[in-house]
């Protein structure tokens, strides 16, 4: 397998009390409650944990991009990038992803990632995504064209990449009478290109295509919607008439390892619950803007949200049972991923190693412990 | 209250219309909240007029061409649907963002325009003049800020719709988002045009308006020529569903001293 140390780096100082007096931890969360001295320390705290994981022998590192939130203090992840690819020699430097909607002109992207490329020597890994539904409220960005403006960005930053230039880009949203590339990538003909998503049929009939064969990679699910949907992607590969390789397949789980299983369980609960209940939770308007999804997946969502009724705070132990988060033993970790890697051939694992307010202590004992007794046996 | 539906296609688009009354046309252009039901409002002009209650492209229903992206687009579409009528002119009323596409259709041609209503009108920005995030508010908060009377918000809150009602909610938040989310509920080459609108003009609010404050008449007065500005007191965004009586006198009493 390969493994990615992957963050999203939160800031943990937040005061909860007073989220909660706000609908979410984002865009409307007043940012006077962050403190730069406070946040200052959170960025070399997370960025030499990024540094460590290579260390540690991790294939890849990886940071994402969000806004005007403080579940993730990276509004611009090419920053990050950039500052890890002058600390690290051979590890990987994921960027999963840009939110490609959100660009007013997405050649800046396409700029951006291949300067990274040069810069890194052709260690680049780029995600493409649209961003969580918030993003569309934090940029004012029309929600109802994300789906268009993602697959018009994508033909013109693939295009920027690939065609000799100066060329025109004639499309909907983007129209361009120069595009031409000064640095071109490092890699030929491209850096990679992965997409993380929340799983969606649409995204993984794009994904898998003869074309493209992007690795896809399933966040936040519990093991059984991981699994469902990796396989749909094998099917679809299998439809569009080849085999899909483990490296196409991938899968992005909070991990906690400790000597034993009641440990973890201990030492990873209130990091799981801050991240699902007090970052990451927002009300469906802000999560599923009109159009972040197609209405006829809409519609079915909003039937199924009826029926379940209001959400509870989830438990860790629930994240635990359904297998949103690998937590426990070295044995039982390896033995849960082993199990996953069986039911759908994903050779690749994403690891969340700090999550919510987990510590940095426990966060290296965390990376060191994965690194020692899980990712050997699982290479 | 039945009054008779019927499918109304103009071009190639087919859209909903419900239709009553007798006398000079009177075309209403409804709101994000969609099609609304024929409650006394639309009774009390019908006794008036021959009104005529479309359901937007895009809404509910109604067709969703893919030549439809903006608001522009909406206000094209009626002013074919206005000329494939026949006959005299039509009175225009528009709510919110029915407003805004009865205000682009007058800066673009009024020749067949007799008057022009605009209630709670979207499509002009006033700096400084705060609007509601109605996209970021939940069901409870929409009602709670589109009504004055909370005791009226309860009953729309405490309602459940059925199946078919929230895929038909759905649909039209889809629809609104997409004529309306960027800029927010307004055209800035809107505007600047206003002065174009010739023929005699009520723009009506409710003082409560915690949408679009009822302050934006203001904006809408000194750009109009001919306009009456009338304002309702103890009243949320939606004056003919909220104050039917007091609107319906209103429009009443404008329509029929410009007649």
């Amino acid at each position: 397998m390969r493994f990615t140390f992957f963050h999203l780096m939160p800031y943990r100082p937040l005061d909860m009390t007073e989220r909660h007096k706000h609908r979410a931890a984002w865009v409307v969360l007043p940012n006077e409650l962050y403190d730069p001295k406070k946040g200052a320390e959170e960025y070399h705290s997370y960025i030499d944990q990024l540094v460590y994981a290579e260390e540690l022998g991790f294939d890849v590192i990886g940071v994402n991009e969000h806004h005007q939130t403080a579940y993730g203090l990276m509004p611009a992840p090419n920053l990050i990038a950039s500052a890890l690819i002058a600390r690290t020699k051979k590890a990987k430097v994921a960027v999963l992803g840009r939110a490609l909607p959100l660009a007013s002109n997405p050649v800046y992207i396409a700029e951006e990632f291949a300067m990274l490329d040069n810069l890194s020597r052709g260690r680049l890994i780029t995600g493409f995504v649209r961003g969580i539904g918030n993003e569309y409220h934090a940029s004012g960005i029309n929600p109802y064209f994300s789906h268009e403006r993602y697959q018009e960005a994508h033909d013109l930053i693939v295009a920027a990449w690939t065609k000799p230039g100066p060329f025109a880009f004639e499309g909907t949203h983007y129209n361009l009478r120069y595009v031409n590339l000064w640095p071109r990538p490092y890699q030929q003909p491209h850096p990679p290109i992965w997409i993380p998503s929340m799983g969606s049929s649409e995204t993984i009939k794009w994904a898998a295509a003869p074309e493209r064969k992007y690795p896809f990679l399933v966040t936040f699910s519990g093991r059984d919607l991981v699994a469902r949907y990796l396989n749909m992607y094998r099917e679809q590969a299998r439809q569009y008439g080849y085999a899909a390789s483990g490296d196409q397949l991938g899968w992005a789980v909070p991990l906690y390892v400790a000597d034993t299983d009641e440990r973890a369980r201990v030492e990873a609960k209130a990091g799981l619950e801050t991240l699902f209940n007090d970052f990451l939770a927002v009300p469906w308007e802000m999560l599923l803007p009109p159009g972040y999804m197609s209405l006829s997946s809409m519609k079915n969502t909003m039937k199924m949200r009826k029926a379940l009724g209001t959400r509870a705070r989830m438990t860790a132990e629930e994240l635990i049972e359904n297998g949103t988060a690998v937590v426990g033993s070295p044995k039982t970790v390896r033995e849960q991923i082993e199990r996953q890697r069986d039911a759908t051939g994903a050779n690749n694992l994403i690891t969340m190693l700090q999550f919510g307010v987990l510590s940095d202590e426990l966060t290296r004992r965390n990376m060191e412990m994965f690194a020692a007794e899980v990712m050997p046996h699982l290479r | 209250m039945a009054v008779e539906e019927s499918r109304h296609k103009t071009g190639d688009i087919s859209v909903r219309l419900r239709r009553d009354g007798e006398g000079e046309r009177l075309l209403f252009l409804h709101g994000a909240g969609g099609w609304p039901a024929w409650g006394p409002f639309f009774a009390s002009l019908a006794g008036r007029y021959d009104v005529l209650l479309p359901e937007h492209p895009g809404f509910g229903l109604s067709d969703n061409p893919s030549s439809i992206r903006n608001v522009g687009d909406v206000a094209m579409y009626y002013l074919d649907f206005i000329d494939a009528l026949d006959g005299p002119a039509v009175h225009l009323i528009g709510h919110s963002l029915g407003g805004w596409i009865a205000a682009e259709m007058a800066v673009r041609n009024t020749s067949r325009l007799k008057s022009l209503t605009l209630i709670a009108p979207a499509g002009v920005r006033v700096k400084g003049l705060v609007c509601g995030d109605n996209f970021i508010w939940s069901r409870e908060e929409y009602f709670r800020n589109l009504i004055y009377d909370q005791a009226l918000a309860e009953q729309e809150i405490a309602r459940v719709p059925t199946d078919e009602e929230a895929d038909i909610e759905l649909t039209n938040r889809y629809m609104a988002t997409k004529l309306g989310w960027e800029p927010r509920w307004f055209n800035p080459s809107l505007e600047p045009w206003l002065h174009r609108i010739r023929i005699p003009t009520l723009v009506l609010w409710g003082r409560d308006d915690k949408l679009f404050p009822s302050d934006y008449a203001k904006a809408w007065s000194a750009r109009i020529p001919d306009i009456r500005v009338e304002i309702i007191p103890e009243c949320g965004h939606r004056p003919q569903i909220e104050k039917p009586d007091v609107a319906a006198e209103k429009v009443l009493a404008f329509l029929g001293g410009r007649t």
